[in-house]
């Protein structure tokens, strides 16, 4: 239960974060060239300034910045994020519509760079400045400079045009109209390659950071203990080695949520994925500035959650911290 | 001269450095071996690389030279790569100075803002950066500055919290010198170096950062960067592969260059780290 105490101090800590975010970006976007009125006017082909005046005050945009400012969070804390004039829907629903695809992603990149940036980083150090090192090493350079939308379309080249095995973009085949478990089957198809070039940058840092992590673990005293007292260095390093070392691998998770949902812009542009960085991106091309700011209010407790997540895992890993020092 | 010697030891960072000194080559002879506007339209579109010998690289769906936009994308890359993590790396360290240096409520209020900006997403505050203040060269740049300072700001505050309290710095208070000159001409001297090996890391991720803007064609599309090739070339990608592939290969190796002389830089310092 202390776990939880902790991580929910941590989690509360974060509110004034958010606010600052929001009044931020909000007094930020005033600066926009163009409100939310012009957008519609300019979508439903003109109209008089009359209509426009109506309109402003419809949306509460004629009040000063201020009084706006406070009618948005006074919204925001009953969980209203406001009403997307081009989408013609509640923020709250065009967000909800493209959360899945997003989370979906994240989940399956983040796993992929977790599990294969652990084992890389293991059998790396394990052989430290020997062949096998020196080539994931140089892997792991390499992914890191590639820029990922760069390698998603590459991959689209091969694998979707030349080679055929897989589809170039999308969530899934609307066409066919597939049901239950080859509906599932078929939008896994359609995230193998988005995945692979989201996660493959992040594998690149996850295989750095764990085999740093693991020669640093390596040459302390308890290892030496253990390979002492007879135990094979298998055992050792499932044992004894790897729950330390995996210490900093989950405090990169945190760190990295941000700069994974910002990554999800590019490759969900790049495969045509309905999400919410997609979505990111239109209204910035349609200056929907309330949906834009719906999208910076959810990515940042996206990340907040992320990162109570991390806090409990941490605890979970390492008792020493729950146990107060 | 043993740093020198150390940093030439390393096979990585040699290879870095030959691959910097190529893009920076690049960067330097675009104005006299292709003088010409790398946008103009300069023969029939969609050569082929290595047909024709006007052009080398081939030519992109408008018929303009991709061997052109390389070179000169090699200039705007690193103009934006640099001046980006210049940008960034002083809001880092006057913000890390200030917070690390007082304490107390500067250093609360500071680190708030600092979290925040963390928070968010980094690529999404620099979409709004962009569709607020529009998207020139300047604007791009500024905002790159911007989006990413908060990791310089932390490291410098670690410095700082680690040596206020130092002999040296309390000699000097003793001396009545002011905080300024105390913050600036004392600390962040020894402050340093490690802001300085990661700036290369900054460097990176600007130039990455400013080639997905170009892709997104959110960037200044009057000139030649090499995002912005990409972008074009995804339109004709199904057959005319190479017009994306290159000017990615062109990124690729920077950003390696880039990476591979930070980390030779890093291991040349801290002699006892090398092989972490």
């Amino acid at each position: 239960m202390r776990i939880f105490a902790l991580a929910g101090r941590r989690l509360v800590a974060s509110i004034p974060t958010l606010f600052l975010i929001l009044i931020g970006v909000f007094l930020l976007l005033q600066f926009a060239p163009g409100d939310t009125v012009d957008a519609m006017m300019a979508q439903m082909g003109g109209g008089d300034a009359a209509t426009a005046r109506d309109l402003r005050r419809f949306y509460g945009l004629d009040l000063s910045v201020m009084a706006q400012l406070g009618n948005y969070l006074w919204r925001l804390v009953r969980f209203d994020l406001g009403f997307s004039a081009i989408y013609g829907k509640p923020v709250a629903t065009v967000i909800a519509e493209r959360l899945p695809a997003t989370i979906l992603l994240m989940v399956a990149s983040l796993s992929l760079a977790f599990f294969f940036g652990l084992i890389l980083g293991v059998v790396a150090a394990r052989g430290v400045n020997r062949w096998p090192d020196t080539l994931i090493s140089t892997l792991g350079l390499v992914f890191y400079a590639m820029p990922t939308f760069w390698f998603g379309l590459m991959a689209i080249v091969v694998f979707s045009i030349y080679l055929q095995w897989l589809p170039a973009g999308g969530f899934e085949d609307i066409t066919i109209g597939y049901q239950g478990l080859r509906r599932t089957l078929d939008i896994a198809q359609h995230l193998v390659l988005p995945t692979l070039t989201l996660g493959l940058f992040y594998m690149a840092i996850y295989l750095r950071i764990m085999r740093g992590s693991m020669l640093e673990v390596l040459n302390l005293d308890f290892v030496r203990t253990a390979r002492a007292k007879g135990m094979d260095e298998t055992r050792v390093v499932v044992h004894h080695v790897l729950r330390n070392a995996l210490l900093p691998m989950v405090t990169l998770i945190g760190l990295q949520a941000g700069t994974m949902l910002g990554g999800s812009v590019v490759v969900e542009s790049v495969f045509s994925l309905p999400g919410l960085g997609r979505l990111a991106y239109e209204s910035v091309i349609q200056r929907d500035l309330n949906t834009l700011l719906g999208i910076v209010f959810v990515s940042a407790l996206l990340v907040i959650v992320v990162n109570f997540i991390v806090d409990l895992l941490y605890a979970r890993l390492d008792p020493r911290i729950t146990t107060g020092t | 001269m043993g740093f020198v010697k150390l940093y030439f030891r390393s096979p990585p960072a040699v290879i870095g450095l030959i691959l910097l000194l190529l893009v920076l080559g690049m960067a330097a002879s675009a104005g006299w071996l292709y003088p010409k506007d790398p946008l103009a339209l300069a023969g029939r579109p969609l050569i082929w690389p290595f047909t024709n010998p006007r052009f080398l690289l081939g030519t992109d769906n408008s018929g303009r030279d991709i061997a052109a936009q390389i070179f000169h994308g090699a200039r705007i890359s690193l103009q934006i790569g640099l001046v980006a993590t210049v940008i960034s790396v002083l809001i880092g360290i006057t913000i890390g100075a200030f917070a690390g240096y007082y304490g107390g409520w500067t250093d609360t209020i500071l680190m708030r803002v600092t979290e925040a900006f963390q928070t968010l997403p980094n690529f999404l505050l620099l979409l709004v950066l962009v569709a607020v203040f529009g998207s020139t060269i300047t604007t791009v740049t500024l905002a790159i500055g911007i989006v990413s300072w908060p990791a310089s700001a932390r490291l410098t505050r670690a410095e700082f919290l680690s040596l206020r309290n130092r002999e040296f710095v309390q000699a000097g208070r003793t001396l009545g010198l002011r905080d300024a000159s105390l913050i600036f001409r004392e600390i962040l001297p020894n402050a340093l170096p490690p802001v300085i090996v990661y700036a290369s890391v900054v460097m990176a991720i600007a130039i990455l950062l400013e080639s997905a803007l170009a892709f997104l064609k959110l960037s200044d599309p009057n000139v030649a960067s090499w995002g912005n090739l990409i972008g074009i070339g995804r339109d004709v990608l199904r057959v005319q592969w190479y017009v994306s592939a290159i000017p990615g290969v062109a990124i690729l190796i920077t950003v390696l260059a880039v990476s591979l002389v930070g980390q030779g830089l890093n291991d040349a310092l801290n002699p006892r780290l090398k092989g972490r």
